[in-house]
């Protein structure tokens, strides 16, 4: 199992967020999460990738076998966990060459590998931003500053494909997010779909479904997910709306 | 007076600070206390001439009337001058009479203290042979005498440039001292200021002839050694027309449970269509946790632009000290002279940082740009603090500063005092200032992306500084972002 989520707990400023969640998700597999505002989907990525002020009061996550929730978040990176930001964050003065870079030879120590140099760093940034089509450009200016919101976006999936994590969460809880930022995140998980990887889509709406279809849909209420299924559970939702459908 | 040194071993205590080393070796210290007599003494080791005792005497005199400022906003008790000792000098290993290390005259390779070298090679810095080799021309002072200056006799046999300590340009070069020393800087300048005057340990002597333009950089780095010990050195650089240099000082010390005291006083003359590139990566002993020890950094730095298009630019990267009290100025006398000011000063644990510069505005068309970037963490406390006057003769003259401060933490303070003196209406003046912290939310957006918070902290903190480190000599840029990650450890609890 890539990752396994059982019984999950957590407060955050003393407020329960997750009331024992469970999830399982093979390698290979895209699952989306659904729910209506409040529900803990943010809360999830983030207890997931450590985020400091959440408390975990009971439960347990693993990756690849390993336990999650000993790690420190850069560990947790480190061991093939991706958070795609709902809202990237801005790094004046640090360029997004020098961000990459380090950020995969960090990645890349901790796996026993040698560091890249600038040449062969170079190189592998090439490659990915081909595949993404972005723009030379992009390695000049700073992280994430004075980016659109699709630019942000394409960052993100840039760093995805850099460091190539066995599981990448990608919250898009808001609604409010235009339709180019909405495509590129499309865009980097087809690039990135393969057999060894899975992937979380966190989302509001349906919208994101329609360009990337997900293998399992869970409908996620009041800290727990409560409801599996397929696409036939996007147009229940639609219907019925959440509180129906979680209380049916 | 000679006495052995009291051998202490505080390495251990201390495991941040690598320069933190004591260097053991013979030396001959003064007793503690300050009188007329002391400053006396110091002038009759140094062989000086009448002129120079007179100076100094006369500073002495005028010391006892000055009192000391606590106008900085930083916070320390009134020091007790009688408690320091105001000559140290190591002996030669190879000589024992006192003619040599006294005698004010830079000692050949042969008589280096095999210790000292040791010691400042250790710091990287290589003298003797090695030194004659290197692509930098370095001046090595030890408490209060300099104990070697490299490249000092091809400069000046092949270029006629003066590099030497300030006590031989006293012996050998008096007429270029007595034309320049105290010019800039007066003895009655400021309390410090002063105090160095008549007190005067070494320092560098730079003479830049007409036209040349300097083939090596210049170096000074100062290593206080000695407990108790205060360094007031005396740095004199010229620059005459149309030349130029570039002059770089390092300096460290090692860890003490006692303030050390540093007043350092550096005068710098630019002459007609000369340029003078000033730059500093200060790294003295900061203090433990507990505010005990550190080096009270007290330096009055002021450059002259006396001649037309001449040039001045400061640089420095300020990371040491317990407590740091010095504005590198520049009085823009020439016509369309220019004066820099680039600062990155980084406070941490207890370090209170009261820096900044002035900017004297009197020639006709001058020019003046002042980027400082401060960096608060720990239980810090950094401020920014600047002038800029624009006289009435200085017509069309033009400043733009701008003023970055960066805070790591809450527990730490920033902040500004800019004073604009504007007294010609047809002068520019700009002024930007910024206050960010290093958020949460991007410690985090680095961890999840694999990297370690501190190398996340000095990354951010390097992208802050790059427009002035980029002002640096590249092997000094280099030096400041490591000093920069080595200071900040531990910033973030």
């Amino acid at each position: 199992m890539l990752l396994e989520v059982e019984n999950l707990q957590a407060t955050v400023a003393e407020k329960e967020v997750l009331r024992g969640l469970n999830l399982n998700i093979k390698a290979g597999e895209v699952h989306a999460i659904m729910g209506p505002n409040g529900a803990g989907k943010s809360s999830l990525a983030s207890v997931l990738a450590g985020r400091e002020d959440y408390e975990v009061t009971a439960g347990s996550a693993s990756l690849n076998g390993e336990d999650l929730l000993d790690m420190d978040p850069e560990e947790r990176a480190q061991a093939g966990l991706f958070l795609a930001f709902q809202y990237p964050v801005e790094i004046p003065g640090v360029s997004n060459k020098l961000f990459l870079q380090t950020a995969v030879n960090a990645v890349r120590t901790a796996k026993g590998l040698s560091e890249l140099d600038m040449f062969e760093f170079s190189q592998l940034v090439q490659a990915k931003m081909k595949l993404l089509g972005m723009r030379q450009e992009f390695l000049e200016r700073d992280v994430n500053v004075g980016f659109s919101g699709g630019e942000k976006k394409r960052n993100d999936m840039l760093q995805m494909a850099l460091l190539e994590p066995s599981l990448c969460i990608l919250d898009e809880t808001d609604s409010g997010l235009d339709i180019d930022a909405l495509k590129a995140v499309a865009q980097g998980v087809n690039a990135m779909r393969s057999p060894d990887r899975g992937f979380v889509l966190v989302t509001h709406y349906q919208r994101l479904l329609e360009y990337v279809a997900p293998d399992v849909i869970h409908i996620l209420y009041q800290g727990r997910i409560v409801k599996s299924g397929g696409m036939e559970l996007v147009a229940q939702i639609e219907e019925l709306g959440y509180d129906a459908l979680a209380t049916a | 007076m000679q006495t052995q040194v009291e051998i202490e071993d505080l390495l251990g205590a201390q495991s941040t600070y690598k320069e933190g080393f004591v260097t053991r070796t013979l030396v001959e210290t003064f007793a503690k206390g300050l009188n007329e007599s002391v400053v006396r003494a110091i002038s009759a080791k140094k062989n000086e001439p009448q002129w120079m005792l007179d100076f100094r005497l006369k500073a002495y005199q005028h010391w006892l009337t000055m009192h000391e400022p606590h106008w900085a906003k930083a916070t320390y008790a009134p020091l007790d001058y009688q408690d320091y000792s105001y000559y140290s000098a190591p002996q030669c290993a190879s000589c024992t009479s006192d003619t040599c290390a006294s005698a004010g005259a830079a000692p050949q390779e042969s008589e280096i203290d095999p210790e000292v070298a040791k010691a400042f090679a250790a710091l990287g810095i290589h003298l003797g042979a090695e030194g004659e080799a290197a692509e930098i021309a370095v001046d090595a002072i030890f408490d209060s005498v300099s104990v070697s200056t490299t490249k000092s006799r091809a400069l000046l046999e092949k270029y006629g440039v003066i590099f030497c300590s300030f006590s031989d340009a006293v012996q050998h070069h008096p007429e270029l001292v007595q034309k320049y020393l105290g010019t800039v800087v007066p003895h009655h300048d400021n309390f410090f200021a002063c105090l160095n005057a008549a007190v005067a340990s070494d320092g560098t002597f730079v003479y830049i002839p007409k036209g040349v333009q300097c083939p090596v950089p210049l170096s000074t780095y100062f290593r206080i050694n000695e407990a108790k010990t205060g360094q007031f050195e005396r740095t004199i650089v010229i620059a005459d027309e149309g030349s130029s240099v570039s002059y770089i000082e390092g300096c460290s010390a090692p860890v003490r449970d006692s303030y050390q005291l540093h007043a350092a006083v550096v005068e710098v003359i630019v002459h007609a269509d000369a340029e003078v590139k000033y730059s500093t990566v200060q790294n003295w002993y900061p203090g433990d946790e507990n505010c005990e020890g550190g080096i009270l950094n007290f330096v009055t730095k002021r450059g002259v632009c006396k001649g037309a298009r001449s040039k001045l630019s400061w640089t420095q990267a300020e990371t040491g000290s317990a407590i740091t009290w010095k504005y590198p100025s520049c009085v823009l006398e020439g016509d369309d002279s220019v004066g820099e000011f680039y600062s990155v000063a980084l406070t941490n644990r207890r370090q209170q940082a009261d820096t900044g510069t002035k900017m004297i505005h009197i020639g006709k068309r001058t020019k003046s740009t002042i980027i400082s970037k401060g960096i608060s963490a720990g239980k810090s406390e950094n401020v920014y603090r600047g002038l800029v006057k624009i006289l009435p003769t200085a017509e069309g003259a033009r400043n733009f500063t701008q003023c970055d401060s960066m805070l790591i933490g809450k527990t730490c303070g920033a902040h500004t005092f800019p004073y604009l003196e504007v007294q010609n209406a047809s002068a520019q003046v700009e002024h930007e200032a910024t206050t960010s912290n290093v958020g949460e939310d991007q410690l985090f957006y680095c961890a999840q992306r694999g990297i370690r918070e501190e190398d996340a902290i000095s990354m951010i903190v390097n992208g802050f500084c790059k427009e002035v480190f980029q002002k640096l000599p590249l092997e000094f840029a280099v030096e400041a972002e490591k000093l920069l990650a080595i200071s900040l450890e531990g910033s973030v609890g």
